[in-house]
């Protein structure tokens, strides 16, 4: 319904620039669901989305509003490259399980620490996380791109060398021969695992208990023997590391490099993945797939609308798509209410 | 000539499948005091509403002198001459008393500027027919609780209200402060204003209305001349049932002493000493009341205690031990329990399932969790085992904190405490704003905590709980403990007058 009435908007946007809006949704939705290479790459590009959307959701669930997602993502990206430099260079004999996993902690802790700064400025300080995120993004910016042109740069190019055999994530293509051509990998796996691990911690433990109760009301939180402080940061930590995460599919599992700016915004597209998804990790897995569509579909539609229309195109969907989802929630609580 | 002012007939208005008001009929004279009293929930506020403009009534009239109306907004019934005095004042704290008097119809000079001189005077008019005995000039933050509510009284009389509707308007008053709002009350009744009065204490209803109107579940279930009346009646319309207005209790067993506190000072959030040399023990198995106005230091005493407010000076010894510098969750492990004062902010989560809120607090406790993961079968049996021996209603677990009534979540909070066997409970206001059949039943499971050997820190500004709970009773004012006494040795007029700040020594 929502998808509905967002394409309908959509429409009248692609009809006021003089083009059939039946004609750019069916190319649309050949690019997108048209081969198994068009899939593969759909989910290729929810794979990011996953992890910057349950960043953003698990440091909601705390009651922090992320916006740093995006900073986060670079830090752990960043290390877990150096992480898939270093390692295969030092232990070249390391299987490449361990290597990986350990490449992935890394991307976890890097996104982490860069969650751990603005969640304990905000616990420690109360300084508002929105405004520490966002300037916790332009020096991660700011570091990684120093990082990559200066320090770790390939001569001639924006990125680093890259990372060692046993770094590298397996795609799907090369292991089982489906979504053929594709990047997509084993990343989008380790999303999933992390979505249902995020639903677990959130659900079944102590520490999502607490982390809960603190995003619902710190002071009934305080009242009840919480540490709403530790809390705060723990939970930053956390949604840090989610972020962090998100940058092994196209590190490890497409460039094997870092590339200067390679996330083009998936750090923010997070916050509109966790709002339709209203925060649930399990629904943030459908919402990211969603949002990987549209960004797959404009890719595919550029020969028939300029580029810069696309974009449009795409926000425009995203907007009506989030006005709808609220819409729509908002009529099932009345219908609740009704009942 | 009719001698109704306000009169509604059938009126009726629903929120969903609830219908918060149900074909309601009622006629006001001209110069009576009409109290409307029922249990929260049972449509009072939405009655009032309706009358002021802020909610649209489904189907009935408004007749207000015989002419039908529709306010649409409050200032058309400020327009109709009805004037409200809410709960909550509606004053804006740095602004001076005229100011806040004229918000809203300002008298303008060219326009633009306010004539304040004209104000001041007709204001300083009005006060001195009243005795109100106002200043002014003076900033409302500086104003005590009685005087700023003699400020919204004069706001509405500046406004040349005829009928003043009062909403709970003791609920803030010492005895005292009560008697003098009532004497102005019988003045403003002579003069021929017409008053409604809504409230839940029985006892004053009686004292100081002409008839009473009796809401339950937004029908009206009785109107009586208060003069044939009595509480009892009152509480059964207001109930559906008899109820025991008076706890029976045995006299106390006090044993060990389990709380002492050690001339005490505790900051407010503005960083002022509100808490100044308070000394008390507590033993175990009496209550100890802690009576007095709102805002005399009861809520920064009971933080203190509970290791959410950080004590300036002195020392607090739970069970002989230290335990100034210990954290909420250490506190809670030796064995003190805590029903805060405010329920929404404090003691639930709102957005928690019924479940979920009854192991707030309890929540790390070994049977409860193990490794981190939650143990979701003790949690459901524990759950289960607390409803139902609480009667909380409905019973639904995975209900969300906020669909309950006052009165149940209150039994959610009471039901937790207890059920972490402490050896203190600091109860805070335990029973405000809640129905009368949770306040029967909230006072015997503390009576019972009490006769198990649990010592309650009773603080409540409701005296004829404290009256009827405390073993002991202690009087707070302005931070300082004005006198301590027997229950038997202790009553109204007594504790008033320590309420208000003299000592205990002075006033005998």
């Amino acid at each position: 319904m929502a998808i509905l009435v967002s394409l309908i908007i959509g429409g009248i946007f692609i009809l006021s620039i003089g083009k059939n809006p039946f004609e750019i949704y069916a190319l649309l939705f050949k690019g997108t669901f048209g081969t198994s290479y068009d899939i593969g790459q759909v989910l290729f590009k929810a794979t990011p989305l996953i992890f910057t959307g349950l960043s953003v959701a698990f440091a909601f669930r705390a009651g922090l509003f992320n916006i740093g997602a995006e900073g986060q993502l670079y830090m752990g990206a960043m290390l877990a490259t150096l992480a898939g430099i270093w390692i295969p260079a030092r232990f070249p004999s390391l299987p490449s399980l361990i290597v990986v996993t350990v490449c992935i902690f890394a991307g976890f802790i890097g996104g982490g620490c860069w969650g751990i700064i603005p969640g304990w400025l905000k616990a420690r300080f109360g300084v508002h996380e929105v405004i520490n995120t966002i300037m916790m993004n332009f020096i991660a910016y700011g570091l990684t791109n120093y990082l990559v042109l200066e320090v770790f740069s390939v001569p001639e190019t924006i990125h680093t060398p890259e990372i060692g055999l046993s770094a590298r994530i397996p795609r799907f293509d090369a292991l089982l021969g489906i979504f053929r051509g594709s990047p997509v990998n084993i990343s989008l796996l380790i999303a999933i695992s992390f979505a249902v691990l995020a639903w677990v911690i959130l659900t079944r433990t102590r520490l999502g208990y607490e982390i809960r109760a603190v995003g619902l009301n710190p002071k009934a939180a305080e009242y009840a023997g919480i540490p709403v402080a530790k809390t705060m940061t723990l939970a930053f930590f956390i949604a840090g590391g989610l972020a962090g995460v998100a940058g092994s599919n196209f590190v490890q599992g497409f460039k094997y490099y870092y590339e200067d700016g390679f996330a083009a915004g998936a750090g923010f597209m997070g916050i509109a993945v966790a709002l339709v998804a209203r925060n649930n990790p399990m629904g943030i897995l459908f919402s990211a797939l969603l949002f990987g569509t549209l960004s797959q579909g404009g890719l595919a539609i550029n020969t028939q609308v300029p580029k810069e229309l696309v974009e449009i195109l795409e926000a425009v969907v995203i907007l009506a798509m989030v006005v709808m989802t609220e819409l729509f929630n908002r009529w099932i609580i009345k219908q609740k209410n009704l009942s | 000539m009719n001698e109704f002012v306000i009169e509604l007939k059938n009126l009726s208005k629903s929120f969903g499948n609830v219908r918060a008001n149900d074909d309601i009929t009622l006629s006001i004279r001209k110069g009576e005091i009409m109290a409307l009293v029922g249990e929260n929930g049972a449509g009072k506020t939405t009655l009032m509403k309706l009358l002021f403009g802020l909610l649209r009534p489904d189907s009935g009239d408004i007749l207000i002198h015989g002419n039908k109306v529709s306010p649409k907004s409050p200032a058309d019934t400020i327009s109709l001459g009805i004037g409200m005095v809410h709960q909550h004042f509606m004053l804006v704290p740095p602004f001076t008393v005229t100011e806040n008097v004229i918000l809203g119809t300002e008298p303008r000079q060219y326009r633009i500027f306010i004539n304040e001189k004209t104000s001041r005077e007709s204001l300083k008019k009005v006060s001195d027919h009243y005795g109100f005995n106002l200043d002014p000039q003076a900033r409302i933050e500086t104003l005590g609780v009685g005087v700023e509510q003699r400020v919204e009284i004069i706001k509405t009389l500046y406004r040349k209200a005829s009928i003043l509707i009062l909403d709970e308007p003791t609920a803030v008053l010492t005895p005292q402060e009560t008697d003098e709002l009532f004497d102005m009350l019988r003045q403003f009744r002579s003069e021929g204003k017409t008053l409604l009065f809504i409230s839940h204490k029985l006892d004053e209803v009686l004292a100081i209305s002409d008839r009473i109107t009796v809401m339950r579940a937004g029908k009206i279930t009785g109107q009586l001349d208060t003069p044939q009346t009595n509480k009892e009646e009152i509480a059964r319309l207001m109930v559906g049932r008899d109820v025991i207005l008076r706890v029976s209790k045995e006299k106390a067993q006090p044993g060990d002493s389990v709380l002492e506190i050690k001339n005490l000072y505790i900051r407010n959030s503005r960083k002022q000493e509100a808490v100044r040399g308070i000394s008390l023990h507590l033993c175990e198995g009496e209550i100890l009341g802690i009576a007095g106005v709102e805002g005399n230091g009861q809520t920064e005493l009971a933080e203190a205690l509970t290791g959410l407010r950080p004590i300036l000076k002195g020392e607090v010894l739970l069970k002989g031990i230290l335990i100034n510098k210990q954290s909420t969750r250490q506190r809670f492990d030796s064995g003190l329990a805590h029903i805060p004062e405010d329920r929404l902010q404090r003691g639930l989560i709102t957005e928690f399932t019924l479940q979920e809120n009854l192991m707030l607090g309890r929540h790390q406790h070994p049977s409860f969790q193990s490794h981190g993961f939650q143990n979701r079968e003790n949690i459901h049996k524990e759950s289960t085992r607390l409803v139902e021996e609480y009667d909380i209603r409905p019973t639904e677990l995975n209900r969300l904190g906020r669909q309950f009534s006052g009165g149940n979540q209150q039994k959610i909070i009471v039901a937790r405490e207890l059920a972490k066997n402490p050896v203190c409970l600091v109860a805070v206001q335990p029973t405000r704003g809640v129905d009368i059949g949770a306040i029967e039943f909230i006072h015997r499971q503390m009576i019972a905590a009490r006769n198990k050997g649990v010592g309650v820190l009773l603080i409540s500004a409701d005296l004829s709980e404290i009256l009827s709970l405390s073993d002991r009773i202690a009087v707070i004012y302005n931070g300082e403990i004005m006198g301590l006494l027997e229950a038997s040795e202790a009553d109204e007029r007594k504790l008033g007058l320590m309420m208000t700040g003299t000592r205990l020594a002075e006033s005998a």
